[in-house]
């Protein structure tokens, strides 16, 4: 689906389903240079178990119109124009690597949107390796590989695809390289130059899931921790077997993590 | 800055896709010989048949033997996804059938592997979709022949049997124009020799049953994408980005991204027309890909021997294979496959037909047969066998001569193959009672 934020194509995904405004709505975002791709093995149970789903393509990314945006900050305030071009006032809020930084952004700029938030394998910043952010902007295709060798852990590398059939390597490595025209330069950036996670982190009254992957090697184990420890009402999991990639090395257990959080809140409220 | 530390072929060949079994630590595959799986609830079941998330709920659409090895195909070619079939025709039909319908058109390579050729020729016909061939070295004729609803190019690299060489690179920039998939049977390269991804193909098909198993001992096929082709530009791929009333309303583009094309395969072609691999044979399958870089040095080594023997030899009259310097697809072959062209020969007998049917009577070791990639040498004389149900004009699209035989060298000594056919080629030059044509 295609909407127009600041006049430019934003494309999103709602698994095929129509949004209905009587149910809760949870927002998927991805990490660099990835896309709504990333969550398939999430989106559609949560599409057809009474929510509305909204996988975006950020700007520059996938089905989305470029430019891709320059900082964090942009990011989270496209997010918030999003729901709102779709008439949601409130949303829950689920992010990827760079897409939580993005998500600490969004609590800290529109906490009033925010219900639920979760972030999986993510931190308070990001702090690029600089020659890897330079291969990244001079668009070389070395910089896919080594981002494909970093996130993925040993069983990404290896294999054992949760969905028969496909392979962790090759999947990440398309969807990357399909944004490595600049955009994945950009996104490095974003993340390197964003100062404000752990003020962010501070303030966030929300809810809070954190997964971590105990292989990461983009977000450390201890980086994923100390964010939680930052999060006033956070729980953190660790997946044993996962890498960075957790939505996908582990999909599974990610999405159980996530229902059984958004399950215990929704019965709550 | 370090290189990436990413797993090499030769590891792939051995590694990807297994996780070794957390129950008993199997070091080897297991073989899933099943039909179905359990559900853990009916929210798992309904959540599976949903695509909701991955797992296996019935051998014909996915087995666990399997997956690992479409995985190990997809880590060997460098695709997003791989979708493994019972036999090589059974990807080559299902990769079609994914994205035409009836009043779509194919553009084809006229060198195919008969039943590949009869395939497009005849039978896909009988349900509106046209096919027009090409001769492989007629790179322009390719862009000629496409039409507005023409949705893929179909070509072997290596071309079954006149041992003809597509350009794939070129013929790639014409489909890329035309915005349709190039569609190319690899079974004859195998991805030792080449990475036809890397030259421009989309999608990859291989049978199985040959090299990449090695043995004769098991059939299968498989179905290799890519991932980077864009199926929603121009509209002109409905199965791919329409919403998909089997999965509600799932479009397939959308949903999967790189791996929309085998998602829709196995989902549609696996469920509805259901050419299931068994999974002893992906595990046979799998021990001949362990093997596949060494068995395929060999066959090349023996391949040169068994060309400077042929040449040499006063009883044949031609010797057709891309590695001599006389091929007209010489310098094309090495540029696409610098370690060597295949185990693929050609050659014509002096005597025509029936000095070729003397020939392979008085064979005692190289088996006459109807395949080829064993690890046993093969022979066979293709217009009276593999390609008999061509008629003439036919034979000739694809290039065959009456005295052609196709051999496909094995891994003996190859001393004791010459020895063999020393021993044919004196059958086939005896005065005969039939005199040639």
């Amino acid at each position: 689906m295609k909407v127009k934020i600041n006049g430019k194509d934003a494309y999103y995904t709602s698994s095929g389903r129509e949004i209905d405004k009587n149910q809760p709505t949870i927002v998927f975002v991805h990490g660099s240079g990835l896309t709504h791709v990333t969550w398939v093995l999430q989106t559609r149970y949560f599409a057809f178990h009474g929510y509305n789903t909204i996988a975006v393509d950020l700007p520059g990314h996938g089905e989305s119109e470029g430019p891709a945006l320059n900082t964090i900050e942009e990011m989270a305030d496209w997010i918030a124009d999003l729901i709102n071009s779709l008439g949601i006032n409130k949303t829950s809020y689920v992010g990827h690597s760079q897409g939580c930084l993005v998500g600490l952004e969004f609590a800290e700029r529109h906490p009033d949107k925010l219900e639920l938030l979760a972030l999986i394998n993510g931190s308070l910043s990001m702090k690029m390796n600089s020659e890897l952010l330079e291969l990244a902007i001079n668009k070389d295709q070395k910089a896919v590989d080594l981002m494909m060798d970093w996130v993925h852990g040993p069983l990404g590398h290896k294999g054992g695809h949760p969905v028969p059939g496909l392979s962790h390597m090759g999947m990440g490595n398309q969807l990357v390289s399909s944004n490595n025209n600049g955009t994945l330069g950009v996104d490095f950036n974003a993340c390197d130059q964003y100062t404000n996670g752990e003020a962010a982190a501070s303030n966030i009254k929300h809810p809070t899931l954190c997964i971590i992957g105990k292989h990461d090697k983009m977000t450390p184990k201890k980086v994923g921790v100390e964010l939680a420890s930052k999060i006033k009402d956070s729980k953190s999991v660790i997946l044993e077997e996962s890498g960075h990639m957790s939505v996908l090395e582990t999909a599974s257990d990610t999405k159980n993590l996530l229902k059984d959080f958004f399950r215990a809140h929704r019965n709550a409220s | 800055m370090t290189d990436p530390k990413t797993y090499s072929f030769n590891t792939k060949t051995l590694h990807s896709g297994h996780q070794p079994d957390k129950n008993f630590g199997s070091r080897a595959v297991p073989i899933y010989q099943t039909t179905s799986y359990l559900f853990q609830d009916a929210d798992h079941a309904a959540a599976l048949f949903n695509l909701e998330e991955g797992g296996h709920i019935y051998s014909r659409i996915s087995n666990p033997t399997i997956s690992v090895l479409e995985e190990r195909v997809a880590a060997l070619e460098g695709g997003s996804a791989a979708l493994a079939t019972a036999s090589g025709m059974s990807a080559m039909s299902l990769a079609i059938l994914n994205i035409c319908s009836a009043g779509d058109h194919v553009v084809s390579s006229s060198q195919l592997y008969g039943g590949s050729f009869n395939l497009l020729r005849l039978t896909l016909k009988r349900f509106g979709i046209e096919t027009t061939f090409v001769k492989p070295r007629d790179t322009e004729g390719f862009k000629k022949a496409i039409q507005p609803n023409t949705k893929c190019i179909w070509g072997e690299l290596i071309g079954n049997p006149g041992i003809e060489i597509m350009d794939i690179p070129e013929i790639s920039k014409i489909a890329k124009e035309a915005n349709i998939p190039l569609m190319v049977d690899g079974t004859f390269n195998t991805p030792y020799l080449c990475n036809l991804f890397d030259l421009g193909a989309d999608i990859i098909t291989h049978s199985l049953t040959k090299w990449m198993a090695g043995h004769g001992t098991s059939m299968g096929g498989i179905i290799v994408e890519k991932g980077d082709f864009d199926w929603t530009k121009g509209n002109k791929f409905p199965t791919m980005t329409e919403p998909y009333e089997g999965y509600h309303g799932l479009s397939f583009a959308e949903e999967f991204g790189p791996a929309a094309f085998t998602m829709r395969a196995r989902a549609e072609g696996m469920r509805d027309f259901g050419p299931c691999m068994s999974p002893t044979n992906a595990f046979n399958i799998l021990m001949g890909i362990e093997t596949l870089s060494v068995r395929m040095e060999k066959h090349l080594s023996n391949t040169q021997i068994m060309l400077d023997y042929l040449i040499n030899n006063q009883n044949v009259s031609w010797v057709n294979h891309p590695s001599l310097p006389d091929h007209p697809d010489h310098k094309v072959a090495s540029k696409l496959m610098p370690k060597g062209a295949g185990s693929m020969i050609a050659f014509g007998i002096k005597g025509g037909k029936e000095a070729g049917h003397a020939f392979i009577n008085a064979l005692k070791l190289t088996s006459h047969l109807a395949n080829v990639g064993d690890a046993k040498s093969l022979v066979i004389h293709p217009a009276s066998a593999t390609h008999s149900q061509m008629d003439k004009k036919s034979l000739e699209l694809a290039g065959l001569t009456e005295d052609m035989i196709r051999f496909s060298v094995g891994l003996e000594d190859m001393e004791d193959i010459m020895t063999d056919f020393d021993i044919g080629f004196k059958a086939s030059q005896r005065p005969r009672l039939v005199a040639s044509k």
